[in-house]
């Protein structure tokens, strides 16, 4: 349960952040906007890479727990 | 305690892949642009299947050396992720191809007609209907032994049918791929250098990513089978 709270409040405060930089337009803003953005492609493919290895990592850890209790 | 540094390699591999593979500069190519970056992608796929089929003939061949079916296990998984860089490999091909090769002015489906002529594409498409028969031919045997000798067999022979159907008779006939002249993708003249920085830690990038998936099959069977004996 604290945990979860813990999750929320560290999401909450991203995108809050994320929100007030749009507004400020600060040196990362500028930075993802440039080259015809295509950094927001970078971004959004390392996003996905990220997710398939933390899935990986998850299965490897649980096939590990297994192995173990044999 | 298990040897993981090559999990990390793969990752900051594909990290590097994604990131450098987007935004180095590359040779400007009239016929491609920008569309050459997916040398990191698509023809890493290919580069990744031709590895774990090897990996899986070299088991098949362990296999029916010592009679132990821990190495059938092995071929088998490491034969189905094969399969899956191959069905991607040919997807990303298929993106590619309808923005490249494909006539711009008309639409794709008349296209369609020469773009199916690409000897390549007809030679990849019977490697992997081989090896679709591979997985049906296992699985249709009930015996434990006689399923593991046939399909080991088996494995040899498709993987010999491998090289003339996706590295001899595409580069003898007419193709739009490149390759009738030579190797491109390890003649080191061919490649820009500053391509071949991205595009080789690509190739072991994706290879050791196959690898990890296969890897964990292997080991999910092999508790499959260990439920079963007991």
């Amino acid at each position: 349960m604290k945990k979860t709270r813990q999750l929320l409040m560290l999401f909450v405060s991203m995108i809050s952040t994320t929100m007030v930089h749009a507004q400020e337009k600060n040196d990362f803003e500028k930075f993802m906007r440039s080259e015809g953005r295509s950094y927001v492609v970078v971004a959004v493919m390392l996003t996905i890479l990220a997710g398939l290895i933390i899935y990986l990592v998850r299965l490897d850890r649980k096939i590990t727990r297994m192995e173990k209790e044999k | 305690m298990q040897k993981r540094w090559w999990k990390f390699a793969a990752i900051f591999l594909l990290i590097y892949t994604f990131t450098a593979g987007l935004l180095t500069d590359i040779p400007h190519l009239p016929a491609l642009e920008q569309t050459i970056r997916n040398l990191y992608f698509h023809v890493c796929m290919w580069f990744c299947m031709m590895i774990l089929f090897t990996v899986s003939v070299v088991n098949s061949i362990r296999y029916l050396r010592t009679l132990d079916l821990r190495y059938d296990i092995y071929s088998r998984n490491y034969a189905t992720t094969g399969i899956i860089f191959g069905i991607l490999g040919y997807a990303t091909g298929a993106i590619w191809m309808s923005y490249t090769w494909a006539d711009p002015n008309k639409p794709l489906s008349e296209s369609f007609s020469t773009l199916a002529r690409e000897p390549k594409l007809i030679g990849a498409a019977i490697a992997l209907l081989i090896y679709f028969a591979y997985m049906v031919l296992r699985d249709s045997i009930n015996d434990i032994d006689k399923r593991a000798r046939i399909s080991a067999v088996y494995n040899i022979f498709a993987y010999a049918m491998l090289f003339p159907s996706i590295w001899i008779v595409p580069r003898m006939l007419e193709s739009l791929h490149p390759g009738g002249q030579g190797n491109p993708a390890l003649d080191t003249k061919d490649i820009d250098p500053g391509m071949r920085m991205v595009f080789y830690p690509a190739v072991i990038g994706w290879t050791l990513l196959g690898v990890w998936i296969t890897t964990l099959k292997i080991r999910l069977s092999l508790l499959k089978e260990k439920k079963l004996s007991q």
